[in-house]
């Protein structure tokens, strides 16, 4: 076999980082949310962010990802023309433009990042239509491949999510947000609210799908499974703080600080 | 017609007005109140399409029934104007009558139903079809103005929209329209973006009317009374309706003409006449019709 393979989605072959997290700090009043956080995150990378209810894990996932404004630190981000720029510093119409182009934001409630009203089909075009597509039947027919890329039936498309499982809303929010083929996908608790054998399924999924599109993702999860499952590597948090980040196996296999090992000691075995 | 007639309460009003200061002011708002609402308008010209918020007064009829409108055309309106009110193109309903009544009373103005005649029109739903010519001034009774409204419910969040003018959402309308009908389905209050700015709501005239929004020689000024809010089209301005590339803006059309003045161009409702259902089409502008017929017959003689 003398092929060349295409590149496979090891981080550390490419120099640059995608996005650089340094020392971001959040207080809401006298409660310290957020501290110091920091870390590197590099194209095809899936990084996962664990840690106990209340540890900080969404407070800081909505910091990186331009949705509240971190109290002290700073968000970098690199363009597609390779400028390293401040998140927090853009204007809010730039803000708006990359959270909608180059990145996605996948919700743990699918209703509160979809339009429950609207068909599956015009959830899917949405952005594309705020891009300025404005060709009814290539809108169609991207819903329609995006669709079946997610695993939802096409004769599907013009329901509305409301009278979807919630699997497939979950897998429908994912349609929603990869639509404009982004580089960068912020994930908070996607599988928390499904049942084990659906979670199974939109894990699979998620795998596929940030393999072939060589998403980097940021993913926060309270279960240590899915981020085994998805992430090359992970920060573990506590109390606002990263305790110990590294690679997904070294750091479940081989914890060093007491919170990790109790959090990877308390997982119930099947 | 045209001349007016003042009504015995006013006439007492003035008689009691020679001794001190009037009961009512002309056209019914207070100075202060109409320089606040000229204010807004001249904001609203000045940036069309977008919604001036204003503080809208309490008026003699409920909301709903083209408290905006009154409003605005109250702050505009001057002693040689010639008014015109229209509900639905006609010069004889009730909003139509009680409101060119109301400035009859309360400005002396002379009225006319002639779209011609007309220095300033208040109008809901319909654009005459006659062509308006520069100098007049239409105004609009608006129930909603915002177009996104329906679409995303937080105020804060569709006034940033129009900041960052972000309007893939309404297309997500038009989408579900051609998704679910086959065509674009919405009839009136069709959005459109004006200027290549700002998106906006037409108030409810049927899309037929949209293409005479483009371009119109008049000033086009809108009122919501309830939501206050005032935008305008200044003359001459384009406006665009909203549409697909491969489902472009089509306005309605008829198979039948107007069974009093055979018009096939202009706006018909279908009218049930009697018992047995049967139907017929007829012009929803009167004044166009009535002109069409006086004509008909004029060239008949």
């Amino acid at each position: 076999m003398n092929q060349t393979l295409p590149m496979p989605a090891t981080p550390f072959c490419t120099p640059q980082p995608l996005l650089r997290v340094r020392q971001l700090g959040k207080r809401y009043g006298a409660l310290t949310a957020l501290h110091d956080a920091s870390f590197d995150l590099w194209p095809g990378e899936v990084l996962a962010v664990v840690g106990e209810s209340g540890s900080g894990k969404s407070t800081l996932l909505n910091a990186v990802a331009a949705l509240s404004r971190p109290d002290s630190g700073g968000v970098e981000y690199r363009l597609r023309d390779g400028t390293l720029e401040d998140v927090h510093a853009l204007s809010a119409a730039r803000q708006r433009l990359l959270a909608r182009t180059d990145w996605g934001f996948v919700h743990q409630n699918p209703a509160d990042g979809l339009r429950m009203d609207v068909s599956a089909g015009a959830n899917v075009g949405e952005r594309l239509m705020g891009l300025g597509w404005r060709h009814y039947g290539q809108l169609r027919a991207t819903a329609l491949e995006w669709l079946q890329r997610v695993e939802i039936d096409p004769w599907r498309i013009d329901d509305t999510p409301r009278v979807f499982s919630g699997g497939m809303r979950q897998r429908l929010q994912i349609a929603r947000n990869l639509v404009t083929s982004p580089r960068l996908l912020f994930m908070d608790e996607p599988t928390s609210g499904l049942d084990v054998s659906v979670q199974a399924r939109l894990l699979d999924l998620l795998r596929r799908l940030t393999q072939e599109l060589q998403l980097a993702v940021v993913i926060v999860t309270h279960d240590l499974a899915v981020a085994r499952l998805l992430a090359q590597r992970m920060v573990v948090m506590q109390r606002g703080r990263i305790v110990e980040s590294g690679l997904t196996d070294q750091l479940l296999d081989d914890p060093q600080h007491p919170y990790t090992q109790l959090l990877v000691s308390s997982v119930l075995p099947p | 017609m045209n001349a007016p007639t003042p009504s015995a309460p006013l006439q007492a009003a003035t008689a009691a007005a020679c001794s001190s200061a009037p009961a009512i002011n002309f056209a019914y708002l207070d100075e202060r109140s109409k320089r606040m609402i000229r204010r807004a308008l001249l904001k609203a010209v000045a940036i069309p399409g977008y919604q001036v918020p204003f503080g809208s007064r309490e008026m003699p009829l409920p909301y709903g029934w083209g408290t905006g409108g009154i409003q605005v055309t109250a702050a505009v309106i001057g002693p040689n104007d010639v008014l015109k009110v229209i509900d639905q193109g006609s010069d004889d309903t009730v909003n139509a009558v009680n409101i060119r009544r109301f400035f009859q009373r309360t400005a002396g103005v002379p009225i006319t139903t002639q779209t011609r005649a007309a220095t300033l029109i208040q109008t809901r739903h319909r654009i005459p079809e006659t062509p308006l010519r520069e100098g007049q001034i239409i105004v609009y009774q608006v129930p909603v103005p915002e177009p996104l409204q329906r679409l995303e419910p937080r105020e804060t969040e569709t006034r940033t929209l129009h900041a960052l003018a972000e309007y893939g959402l309404m297309h997500v309308k038009l989408y579900e329209d051609i998704a679910r009908h086959g065509h674009i389905a919405t009839t009136y209050d069709y959005p459109v973006l004006v200027n290549g700015r700002y998106l906006m709501s037409p108030s409810p005239i049927p899309k037929f009317d949209n293409p005479k929004l483009h371009r119109n020689p008049a000033l086009q000024l809108f009122g919501a009374g309830r939501e206050k809010r005032i935008y305008a089209v200044p003359p001459y301005t384009k406006v665009e309706s909203l549409s697909f590339d491969d489902h472009p803006f089509e306005v309605q059309r008829w198979e039948a003409a107007c069974a009093l003045c055979g018009a096939t161009d202009a706006f018909l409702d279908e009218v049930i006449i009697d018992d047995q259902g049967t139907r017929q089409h007829t012009c929803s502008d009167s004044d166009h019709c009535q002109q069409r017929r006086a004509a008909a017959s004029t060239v008949a003689a």
